[in-house]
């Protein structure tokens, strides 16, 4: 694995700077129920496509942000800071 | 031997010997030469053993792609004597044969071990009894592998240097369409690196005729403006990043655009004895002749598919070798045999049916199989390959975007210039530079027909080869098929067919036709295995790079290697473990004071008006009430309501808080803190001071005398009271002194800026000399936690933990207003607190002398692992051996008899779940 990733402070990068977060999850807003839970702690989508993902500048200016990326070919599409992400299509 | 007359596009330097030698016998040779010419030149023709029938092998293609040539070039194994150039004074030595390469012991296995050895010998021959396989074990790692590495490395010799190299076009290869692509793309403005295998560019033009004409255009490259990297092997591709290893140098290049221009590899043709020395590929009797000046025979035999068969014939003439018959498959003949006990003694000709056969003497079998394109870096760059009916391999079919191809590895070797010239300047538009090129024009392919060979000729009449570097025969493949590993994938890792050295460069196709002829199918439907790197062979101390290991030090660190500290590793820091006593250390912190070097705990500030309500939410118990100028410990846990940290937590204004976390979770703490900060968007900002400011822990009954001599403070109980926390002039330095207890003395935790390190320890030590204060190091600090049971993250507890488990339940505050990370799944566990398979942490002690392993096993009743010990010291304070364990809930009660299993000990120990020392902690508030 090796590609390059934008920050969105530093630029273009090679992607060992940078920390990989995981695919964007959404922390249930009420309580869950023990099956949620599970699904939201342990379950990930891991889907072989386009999906939308967290990273994280470690050997930078240790910005979190959210990439979007193919899965299958490791092209990233684009990088944002989180209140700058497009809304999804 | 004598050499032939000068030939026009030789690389010897006639003028100028070289001399080395060869398993101990001197060897004279041309500058300019390679190992196997020269050896070559002066009769040499076994060059190794085969790898498992211990066969003589002799050179093939002298090119560097197939495993025949593999020696030891001073005390280093596995380097190609057909590409490697003589140096003065160099010791080669052959590999696999033992005593010697003329009498080898192991070749008995050709002689007698064919039924023994099959595909997977070593789960079938060496099987039984089972009570002989460690016997059988050392036999076979003895005989596996070719060379041996040197018993003992003095020191790293040689490391690569990694260079990053970003470029708008890399090509890889650099025959004429490489080399045309390269100026093309360097022409149009683009920056252009080129690597080529071969220790000049010009591939198969050097030894085809094309001689002047390659040299001619690396220069006009070169000038062009092209980095162009010789003896330089493209490793593989790595989402676009193509590492080039060339000697001491790994290259990683990254470009924009990739043009391969691999060429293609010449294919053996499977036949009885097709692995004899004296039988050759038509390219590497034509790269003897033509750059070395070498005749490779007297009496030659052609056997070919195409008219580099014939090309090679007119090149063994014109170099004086008689041609005494050809056998053009296109005309319906191939060789079925070849014959001779050290070397080939003559070749067996014949149709395919093994009609009109022939027997002629020869001592030369030339044969060339067809040209597979070298499509696995394409591959490797998200290329598609499909199975070419009428040339029988598998030529491209797809490329992304940002991958072109050029020359023979795209079909184009019959106009390699015109090729690299399109994807030259196709590449540089594609970044924006120079003019598209126009459409191609004229037929689209101009090659001269092939005829595509058999799987095997002449089977039946001995051993015939698929993969010379694993010694597979065509056999082997039939009987994995027979076994039922009937596709590519499976047959390639039980036969180990194409996993030698040669990376499936001389045996992938010949392994798709045995596998077409046994199983029925037709190769397209077969298909090629998966193509991986490296796509030539590479020694791992090139891919290792620089012995480096990066240390973190803290600012005093000079001081504690002029104390004499023994310093070790303890995540990425070095630490002083101990100043040679750790027993006498914790002794000092116990009866007048101790000074601890803690710089490595990680320190942040966590500052703005959400502050308090951010930390309430990452950790399970209460900030935002906490008092300005007070301190309470956390333990950070996940959404699993695993612990995943601790530390203390000082607020030092309304709006400010400083965070402390343990040595090795500071990354990780920051990245978590800042992760959910980035989620949130609170109004909060986070500063990591970890490595600005120095921190060290004065502890013991003496602590507060020295402090009050240090500092202004008033350091009275009364105004500088347990889990306070003041800011100060400490030996005349602004600081942060917290007082905590973490080794269970009246404790001052002083945090400094860093570049004052040194400076304030010293101070302390001198201060504290009337008090009899010492240094201590890591280890007496491990004891002296331990007998307070203050947990170590990762030590005591792991991903598993909840500070349910911990015995830790106070800190979880669920009854909290806001929601934090870890509710909902601490809530859960609140409820399975105690409950049937539950685990406690607790403490225990033992009779003083036994000290269990830490990981040690807590054995139930009957003997079976139910729990497992994570802390053990000896403590000279309390005069006995102390520990922390976990243990089911239902054992975890004071008295409670324990058993550890510690290897073949059987240790009685006794639960406790207070802390062993001050357990109501009235030493620490007094």
């Amino acid at each position: 694995m090796s590609y390059l990733i934008t920050c969105p402070h530093c630029g273009v990068r090679e992607v060992t700077d940078f920390a990989f977060g995981g695919e964007l999850t959404r922390r249930p807003r009420e309580r869950p129920t023990l099956r949620e839970l599970g699904a939201y702690n342990y379950f990930r989508r891991n889907v072989a496509g386009v999906q939308r993902e967290w990273w994280y500048h470690r050997s930078g200016c240790r910005a979190w942000f959210i990439a979007e990326r193919d899965t299958r070919t490791n092209a990233v599409h684009w990088t944002a800071l989180p209140e700058e992400v497009p809304p999804a299509s | 031997m004598t050499r032939l007359p000068a030939q026009p596009g030789e690389r010897l330097d006639r003028s100028t010997s070289v001399g080395f030698t060869f398993d101990g016998k001197p060897v004279e040779a041309l500058a300019g030469d390679t190992i196997a010419s020269a050896l070559y030149a002066a009769g040499q023709r076994t060059f190794s053993r085969s790898f498992k029938y211990h066969r003589r092998r002799g050179l093939l293609c002298c090119a560097g792609q197939c495993p025949n040539c593999l020696v030891a070039v001073d005390g280093a194994p596995g380097v190609r004597a057909c590409t490697e150039p003589v140096r003065e004074g160099m010791k080669v030595e052959h590999l696999n044969a033992t005593p010697s390469l003329e009498r080898d012991v192991m070749a008995v296995t050709d002689a007698v071990g064919g039924p023994f050895t099959p595909p997977g010998f070593y789960y079938k021959t060496f099987i039984r009894p089972r009570r002989l396989w460690p016997l059988y074990e050392k036999l076979l790692r003895n005989v596996a592998g070719l060379g041996r590495l040197r018993a003992a490395q003095d020191e790293r010799e040689w490391r690569t240097e990694y260079r990053r190299r970003h470029a708008d076009v890399l090509v890889v290869g650099g025959g004429l369409a490489g080399l045309v692509a390269a100026i093309a793309a360097a022409r149009a403005g683009a920056d252009v690196v080129l690597a080529d295998e071969g220790p000049e560019p010009g591939g198969r033009a050097l030894a085809g005729g094309g001689h002047e004409r390659a040299r001619d255009l690396a220069e006009q490259a070169r000038a062009a403006g092209v980095e162009v990297l010789t003896s330089a092997s493209a490793l593989g591709s790595f989402d676009g990043l193509v590492p080039v290893w060339q000697a001491s140098t790994l290259h990683q290049v990254r470009a924009r655009r990739l043009v391969f221009a691999t060429g293609d590899v010449e294919q053996p043709l499977v036949f009885a004895g097709n692995d004899l020395p004296g039988v050759m590929l038509s390219g590497g009797v034509r790269r003897l002749i033509a750059l070395y000046g070498i005749a490779p025979g007297t009496r030659a035999v052609v056997a070919t598919t195409s008219d580099r068969g014939l090309e090679a014939a007119d090149a063994l003439r014109a170099a004086g070798v008689e041609v005494v018959a050809v056998a053009d498959l296109r005309e319906g003949r191939t060789v079925l045999e070849a014959e001779g006990r050290k070397h080939v003694s003559a070749a067996v000709l014949g149709g395919l049916d093994g009609a009109d056969e022939r027997r002629v003497e020869c001592d030369l079998i030339v044969m060339s199989g067809g040209a597979a394109p070298a499509t696995s870096l394409v591959a490797q760059a998200g290329g598609r390959t499909a199975y070419d009916e009428g040339r029988g391999h598998f030529a491209i079919a797809e490329l992304p975007d940002d991958v072109l191809a050029a020359g023979a590895v795209a079909g184009h070797g019959d106009d390699p210039e015109r090729s690299g010239e399109r994807a030259g300047a196709l590449a540089a538009h594609a970044l924006g530079l120079g003019e598209a090129p126009p459409p191609p024009d004229g037929p689209a392919d101009r090659r001269a027909p092939e005829a595509v060979p058999p799987a095997v000729a002449g089977a039946g009449r001995g051993k015939c080869f698929a993969c010379l570097c694993e010694d597979v025969t065509a056999k082997d493949i039939h009987l994995s098929v027979d076994e039922g590993y009937d596709s590519i994938e499976l047959s390639k890792r039980y036969t180990t067919a194409t996993m030698g050295p040669c990376q499936g460069r001389m045996c992938q196709l010949p392994a798709i036709r045995l596998m077409a002829q046994e199983t029925g199918q037709d190769l397209a439907s077969i298909g090629t295995t998966t193509a991986r790197p490296p796509w030539s062979a590479v020694p791992l101390g090139a891919l290792a790079g620089r012995p480096l290991d990066p240390a973190k030090r803290s600012s005093i660190h000079p001081r504690h290697r002029e104390l004499g500290a023994r310093v070790m590793w303890a995540g990425d820091w070095r630490r002083a473990y101990d100043y040679g006593d750790p027993q006498a250390e914790a002794l000092a912190v116990h009866e007048s004071a101790g000074l601890i070097d803690v710089s490595t705990l990680g320190k942040l500030i966590v500052r703005g008006p959400q502050a308090g309500e951010f930390l309430d939410r990452l950790y399970p118990n209460r900030f935002a009430n906490l008092k300005p100028g007070r301190i309470r410990y956390g333990v950070l846990t996940s959404d699993a309501g695993r612990i995943m940290d601790d530390g203390t937590i000082c607020r030092l204004d309304d709006e400010t808080f400083y965070v402390t976390t343990t040595s090795s979770g500071a990354g990780a703490v920051e990245q978590w803190f800042s992760w959910w900060l980035a989620d949130w968007r609170m109004e909060v900002a986070l500063t990591d001071v970890t490595q600005g400011l120095a921190a060290v822990n004065l502890a013991g009954p003496r602590a507060r005398e020295i402090m009050g001599r240090l500092t202004d403070l008033d350091c009275s109980n009364e105004t500088f009271a347990y889990l306070d926390g003041k800011r100060a002039q400490v030996a005349g330095v602004p600081a942060l002194v917290l007082r905590i207890g973490f080794v269970g003395e009246v404790g001052y935790e002083i945090h400094f800026p860093a570049a004052y390190g040194q400076d304030v320890w010293d101070a302390i030590l001198e201060t504290g000399a009337d008090h009899a204060i010492r240094p201590f190091g890591l280890e007496p600090q491990r004891i002296l936690r331990l007998q307070k049971m203050h947990i170590l993250v990762g030590q005591d507890t792991d991903s598993e933990s909840t500070p349910f488990g911990a015995a830790m339940p106070w800190i979880v505050k669920l009854d909290k207003d806001e929601d934090f990370i870890g509710k909902w799944a601490l809530e859960h566990a609140a409820e399975r607190v105690g409950g049937h398979g539950s685990l406690a942490l607790v403490g225990f002690t033992l009779p003083d002398g036994d000290v269990p392993t830490e990981g040690a096993a807590v054995l139930a009743g009957r003997g079976e692992p139910i729990g497992q010990v994570t802390s053990a010291r000896h403590s000279r304070q309390l005069g006995q051996v102390i520990g922390m364990a976990w243990v089911p809930a239902e054992m975890a009660n004071d008295g409670t008899a324990i058993t550890i299993s510690d290897e073949s000990r059987r240790l009685r120990a006794e639960v406790l779940t207070r802390p062993f020392y001050d357990p109501d902690g009235e030493v620490l508030r007094s």
